[in-house]
């Protein structure tokens, strides 16, 4: 019933010395989070006269103070909001504008940015810079440090802050047509969502977890909500561009959970002098955002043996959905699993009633942690969140494809509007990339459908090469071997990179359009 | 030596063109936005391809992969290494 920060006093309370994060060399112990979230607060009101309620954007790279902020927002009876450090000036304007943020927080290097965003959002009152502010800064902008230095220190804690249903914070994440959306989570749904992932990772105080993902990100976020939350430590890195360079830490910080996306997993499998003894210290390994090719999974747990590995499916809207218990990881390798602690998930027929085992259908969630809407978004809100049980309830319709198997594993099946096409039969695009990454010598793969009057969708596979000598020849034999005919692609492209989101997934929807030869969805272009 | 620098700095400059200005030498490029994880890979690939050398995985750090300039000099170090210079 409390509000999330108080998970900060209590772990200060209750080990003030034990690092809460590390960070490029340094360490932050609870006690100096808490009191640095605690300026953060006081600075809120007594400089930009933040009133309850309103909304600080974070736009920093994974570092000390954006934890400091994100506490200290939510200490000051805020709302926050964490923008991704690749962000464009166009779209943070939209960001700044769609939720009237009275305060912008920043770094000097992304400073030209920031100052460009908000010379068009007028409800933003302070810039406040990390690191020096550049020369040129407007005058909304504040150090950091001048931002800290407050008059009536605990002026931000002598005010009532709230309650747990209040809004806690705003997760912006592409739409499928249009401008970003304001996925909006109270207190509650962040304490419900935390609770059930820390439940069934059985999280404990002494770990020590190691997150290069963005805090932008609902996944890499929450690795500090949870630390925070279990008094665990969290070494943050920015950056999984020098795998050599953070993979040491695993031992040096004797790590013990490493939360992957499929691109970091895709990296490290192919490591040729991975050491041992980064593995040994680690318990657990999850991914999520996409499923992991099967072949990384085996690999994955030849390289950490003394971890187990979750997979898991989720979305921004209501954090994480489900989960594969891991011992059924060896059984079920395809599988994302069952619905996490404390929640309901079923597939689901147009009407949204439950479809027997076998049978594709829309991934439909309900409880705790499921959102509150779009933030000012009623249409899309209406679209997403339906009638549920209750005259009070509302549950998620993911627009994502699943199936059960009779056991009640769920496996993901792709996007809605994903599903190809060919010779009358469905693809799922999914499905034959994963068939493509059990290939050696496939880095990246996507599956597009053609638009063919006789096929409906001639298949065309993307492919991403580690070596020169794969050809498409090779390729197509191989996903004949295992793959059922009509799922065959037709050609091979060879490329050099695929497109992806600022989370690493492979943007298909890009590549589809580009196949199609119309021009991409808006927010694709914009992303 | 100044032609080893040319042929990276174009490599970097026309696969990953960032925000279209033309980067400095010293710019850290990852920092900079410019190049990301899988940058870093086509760009080991484009460098084995071109100058016929392997990097080893423990060679995939910020001070040789970093910046141009950083590029560069370990580009002509593994050529010298390997008794070809360019």
């Amino acid at each position: 019933m409390n509000r999330y920060e108080h998970h900060l006093a209590l772990a200060a309370a209750r080990r003030p010395e034990h690092a809460a994060i590390v960070h490029a060399g340094g360490r932050t112990s609870y006690a100096a989070l808490d009191a640095a979230a605690s300026r953060f607060a006081d600075g809120l009101v007594e400089h930009a006269g933040f009133a309850n309620g309103e909304r600080c954007v974070v736009f920093l790279d994974n570092r000390v103070e954006t934890a400091i902020a994100i506490f200290g927002t939510l200490r000051a009876g805020g709302v926050f909001s964490v923008v991704n450090a690749t962000t464009k000036a166009d779209k943070l304007a939209f960001v700044l504008n769609n939720c009237e943020a009275a305060v912008l927080l920043t770094q000097a290097s992304l400073a030209p940015v920031a100052f460009a965003a908000a010379a068009r959002a007028p409800s933003v009152r302070k810039v406040v810079v990390v690191d020096d502010p550049p020369a040129a800064a407007p005058d909304a902008a504040m150090s950091w440090d001048d931002f800290g230095n407050v008059a009536a220190p605990g002026c931000a804690a002598a005010r009532p802050a709230g309650v747990d249903i209040d809004l806690a914070m705003l997760v912006y994440t592409s739409g499928s047509t249009g401008n970003p959306k304001g996925v909006m989570m109270t207190h509650k749904n962040i304490e419900h969502a935390a609770t059930s992932i820390t439940t069934y990772l059985e999280a404990r105080e002494d770990d020590v977890v190691l997150s290069v993902l963005p805090l932008s990100f609902d996944y890499g976020l929450y690795q500090l909500l949870m630390c925070v939350k279990m008094g665990a430590t969290l070494v943050l890195e920015k950056s999984f561009a020098f795998p050599q360079k953070v993979l040491p830490l695993l031992a040096s910080e004797r790590v013990t959970g490493f939360p992957l996306v499929p691109t970091m997993a895709a990296l490290i499998v192919q490591i040729r002098n991975f050491d041992p003894t980064w593995a040994k210290s680690v318990r657990y390994i999850t991914n999520t955002a996409a499923a992991l090719p099967p072949a990384h999974i085996l690999k994955l747990q030849e390289i950490f043996p003394n971890a187990k590995v979750f997979s898991m499916y989720g979305m921004t809207e209501s954090k994480r959905c489900t989960w594969l218990p891991p011992e059924q990881l060896a059984r079920r390798p395809d599988s994302v699993g069952i619905a996490i602690p404390g929640t309901e998930v079923w597939v689901a027929d147009d009407e949204g009633r439950p479809v027997p085992a076998g049978t594709v259908g829309e991934l439909v969630v309900r409880g705790g942690h499921v959102m509150q809407g779009y933030w000012r978004n009623e249409e899309a809100t209406a679209q997403a969140l339906r009638p549920g049980r209750y005259p009070w309830e509302k549950v998620l319709h993911t627009g994502d494809l699943f199936r059960m198997d009779e056991e009640g594993f769920l496996y993901f099946v792709g996007r809605k509007d994903d599903i190809l096409k060919s010779r009358g039969e469905k693809v799922s695009p999914k499905e034959v990339e994963n068939v493509l990454y059990a290939l050696p010598g496939v880095r990246e793969a996507a599956l597009v459908g053609v638009p063919d009057p006789v096929m409906g969708h001639a298949l065309k596979a993307i492919v991403v090469r580690d070596d020169e000598g794969l050809d498409a020849r090779a390729i197509l034999a191989h996903c004949r071997a295992h793959l059922e005919e009509f799922m065959v692609p037709r050609t091979v492209e060879f490329r050099d990179a695929l497109p992806k989101t600022s989370t690493g997934k492979i943007r298909r929807s890009v590549l589809q359009a580009e196949a199609e030869g119309r021009p991409l969805p808006e927010d694709e272009v914009a992303a | 030596m100044a032609a080893t620098q040319e042929i990276i700095h174009d490599f970097i400059v026309t696969t990953f063109p960032g925000d279209g200005t033309d980067p400095d030498q010293d710019l850290d490029l990852l920092e900079a936005g410019i190049i990301d994880s899988i940058g870093v890979l086509t760009l080991v690939t484009w460098l084995e391809e071109t100058f016929g050398f392997m990097v080893d995985d423990e060679d995939v750090l910020p001070e040789n992969l970093g910046s141009i300039a950083g590029i560069t000099a370990y580009a002509e170090r593994k050529l010298a290494e390997s008794g070809s210079a360019a």
